[in-house]
């Protein structure tokens, strides 16, 4: 019984170990005073308006959700295509190949990066954004490919045939036939590459130029640069928006398994 | 309202089939068939999965591949439809070559075990799929879609989803899919596999109603030998790759070409042994001691006798006189049971194995372990060649 017991406090601990530190940006982002001193003092939406009319912030946002989604876009089709021709095709060291396209999940992100900052100023991609979608898609699809191959291995390939039978060739036959059925697979990646890239510093972190800022990389650079409780506030945003996103992919991902079984 | 795709540029397919090297003749069977296999043959690595097949299936036939799995059936059934190639073999489709012609653009219909319903659409929906692909307008669609659902008692199911409905009516539905833009082919791959033995046989029944009512060519894989007999015009029967024989249902089972042949197909007793002469078109082997007579000649040495189990009867011992038109061997009573319009009898040979005996008209119990004595008519015995082959289970 006091073992029990423990082990829930035990628990109880762990998860608020977990929350806590994500939690308490709740109350900084309402305080009044100009500072992160914990607990906050007062009450006020200063940094909300504050991030709301400072054109700096809104510009970092606005390059945030354009990076995200044509990130989103772009590792969706590619994962899409990949996870076909992953399920499609048979030969020799193709769990080599599956590997492969998911090594960006396992290789540091630090690595990449120094491999992509080497390249990108090679090609003088630092900065723009088909760099941050290239960086971002680079970790996104992997992303992908997990979620739509596994919507695909509960589709029968009997269907495809079946299709073909009746006269639809392989393009028809993707779009009215795999394509729906694969399609909670599709939304939970392209939801999971649009949160990746939204909430990615480490890479943005070596493309960013002054002029092309993510939202976690103008946070950073605020937190480190000058003290300015407006992060918070960011912080607050930037948490709910992936929040969100996330459940619905959690969702899309529930689905999908309702109808499978 | 068919693609025309299938009629396309006959001139030009008949240079293409002299430069084979074909006579007119052959060119004349394969322009006249319903479907034509030509030496086909299909390898995967150095393995031989269809070896060398030729055969004709007449328009409008009833054509079963009949085999045990992986006898060929099922990869041969896949190159007509043109999910497999053939690595080698001409296959024409009502005499157009479609070797190079994507399933899609085949005109066939297909059925499959596991009925193959897009789950994500309604009934209506699954069927109006092939005639979106036909371009052929909404309110022609309705009438077809009404008339194809009305074929296979289906009216009242339009507006559900493949889930909502039992195996049987799922199967039904996709019958109706794969023939409502009247194909000139229908295949089917072990249709009835899934179902239970009641609605199976249902279902055979609408299959040949519909058949007799659409008369295009159907061809029907199964391993089931009893829905082969029932369902066909004419049964090929596959065995490693290759066809054993092709025939009416009854020329196969009276007259089976080898040995496989007959044991696949219905129940036989089968009697091995060397010959003593052969003479006027009548054979005579060494079966265990006894002289046995059977129709035929055949050069090979070692021989085997099938006899079916409605030709065969039981008698008590010593109540025969042997005769030249009738054959006889002791056996012992291993089994017999009572099926209603029928006993039938397992019974060992004098060399141990197992023979077969309906008798439809005894009244006479037979305990297991007495002797009897077997007989049959000369005519009646198949002379075939030993192939030294064990027996095939009927599953």
């Amino acid at each position: 019984m006091t073992l029990k017991r423990a082990l829930s406090a035990l628990a109880v601990l762990t998860v608020l170990w977990l929350l806590l530190p994500t939690l308490v940006i709740i109350p900084m982002s309402f305080n009044s005073a100009a500072s992160f001193n914990f607990p906050p003092q007062g009450f006020s939406l200063q940094w909300y308006a504050n991030f709301f009319t400072d054109p700096s912030w809104m510009r970092a946002l606005g390059s945030s959700l354009q990076v995200a989604l044509i990130t989103m876009v772009v590792a969706t089709a590619l994962g899409i295509m990949a996870a076909i021709g992953l399920s499609k095709v048979r030969f020799r060291g193709k769990s080599l190949l599956e590997n492969f396209f998911l090594t960006p999940l396992i290789v540091p992100g630090i690595v990449i990066a120094i491999g992509l900052y080497s390249l990108f100023l090679r090609f003088n991609l630092l900065g723009t954004l088909p760099g941050f979608v290239l960086a971002h898609t680079v970790v996104a699809l992997p992303l992908v490919i997990i979620n739509v191959t596994a919507s695909l291995q509960g589709v029968d390939p009997r269907l495809e045939q079946a299709s073909a039978t009746l006269g639809a060739g392989r393009l028809r036959t993707f779009f009215s036939i795999t394509l729906p059925l694969i399609m909670p697979g599709v939304t939970a990646g392209a939801l999971f590459a649009f949160v990746t890239s939204f909430d990615e510093i480490i890479l943005s972190l070596f493309i960013q130029s002054p002029q092309l800022q993510t939202l976690p990389v103008k946070i950073y650079n605020s937190v480190t640069q000058a003290s300015d409780p407006t992060v918070a506030a960011v912080a607050v945003v930037a948490m709910f928006t992936s929040v969100i996103v996330m459940l619905t992919a959690q969702f899309a991902t529930r689905k999908r398994k309702r109808v499978s079984a | 309202m068919r693609p025309d795709s299938i009629d396309a540029a006959p001139d030009i397919h008949e240079q293409e089939l002299r430069q084979l090297n074909l006579n007119t003749q052959i060119i004349g069977v394969i322009n006249d068939a319903g479907i034509s296999l030509r030496a086909v043959t299909k390898r995967y690595g150095k393995k031989a999965v269809v070896d060398d097949i030729s055969l004709v299936i007449e328009p409008g036939e009833f054509m079963t591949f009949l085999g045990p799995s992986g006898s060929g059936k099922t990869t041969t059934l896949n190159m007509i439809a043109g999910f497999v190639s053939a690595t080698e073999g001409l296959l024409h489709i009502y005499g157009k070559p479609v070797a190079k012609l994507p399933a899609h653009k085949r005109d066939i219909g297909m059925v499959f075990q596991n009925y193959a319903l897009f789950p994500h659409k309604t009934v209506a929906e699954n069927i109006a799929y092939p005639l979106d692909r036909r371009k052929i307008s909404r309110s022609e669609q309705k009438t077809m879609i009404a008339g194809a659902l009305q074929m296979v008692r289906m009216g009242e199911f339009g507006d559900r989803y493949p889930t909502e409905l039992s195996g049987g009516q799922q199967q039904r539905v996709a019958l109706a899919r794969a023939l409502v833009y009247q194909p000139r082919v229908l295949l089917m791959d072990e249709p009835l596999g899934a179902l239970d033995k009641k609605l199976r046989e249902w279902l055979q029944k609408e299959i040949k109603r519909i058949h007799r009512e659409v008369g295009s060519t159907f061809v029907y894989v199964t391993h089931d030998q009893e829905e082969a007999l029932s369902l066909s015009d004419r049964i090929a029967v596959f065995n490693n790759g290759r066809i054993e024989q092709v025939g009416s249902p009854a020329e196969l089972y009276q007259r089976p070409a080898t040995l496989f042949v007959g044991r696949f197909l219905g129940e036989s007793t089968v009697l091995s042994g060397s010959r003593v002469d052969s003479l006027h078109g009548t054979t005579t082997l060494n079966i265990s001691g006894h002289d046995i007579r059977v129709p035929g000649e055949q050069d090979s040495t070692s021989l085997a006798i099938l006899i079916r189990p409605e030709n065969i009867t039981l008698h008590d011992e010593g109540t025969v006189t042997d005769s030249t038109r009738i054959n006889s061997l002791p056996v012992i009573v291993l089994d017999s049971s009572y099926l209603g319009s029928a006993w039938r009898c397992e019974v060992q040979l004098p060399d141990g194995s197992v023979g077969t005996v309906r008798e439809a008209h005894s009244t006479i119990v037979r305990e297991p372990g007495t002797r009897a004595v077997m007989r049959w008519n000369v005519d009646s015995g198949v002379l075939l060649v030993d192939t030294g082959e064990a027996g095939v289970s009927l599953t």
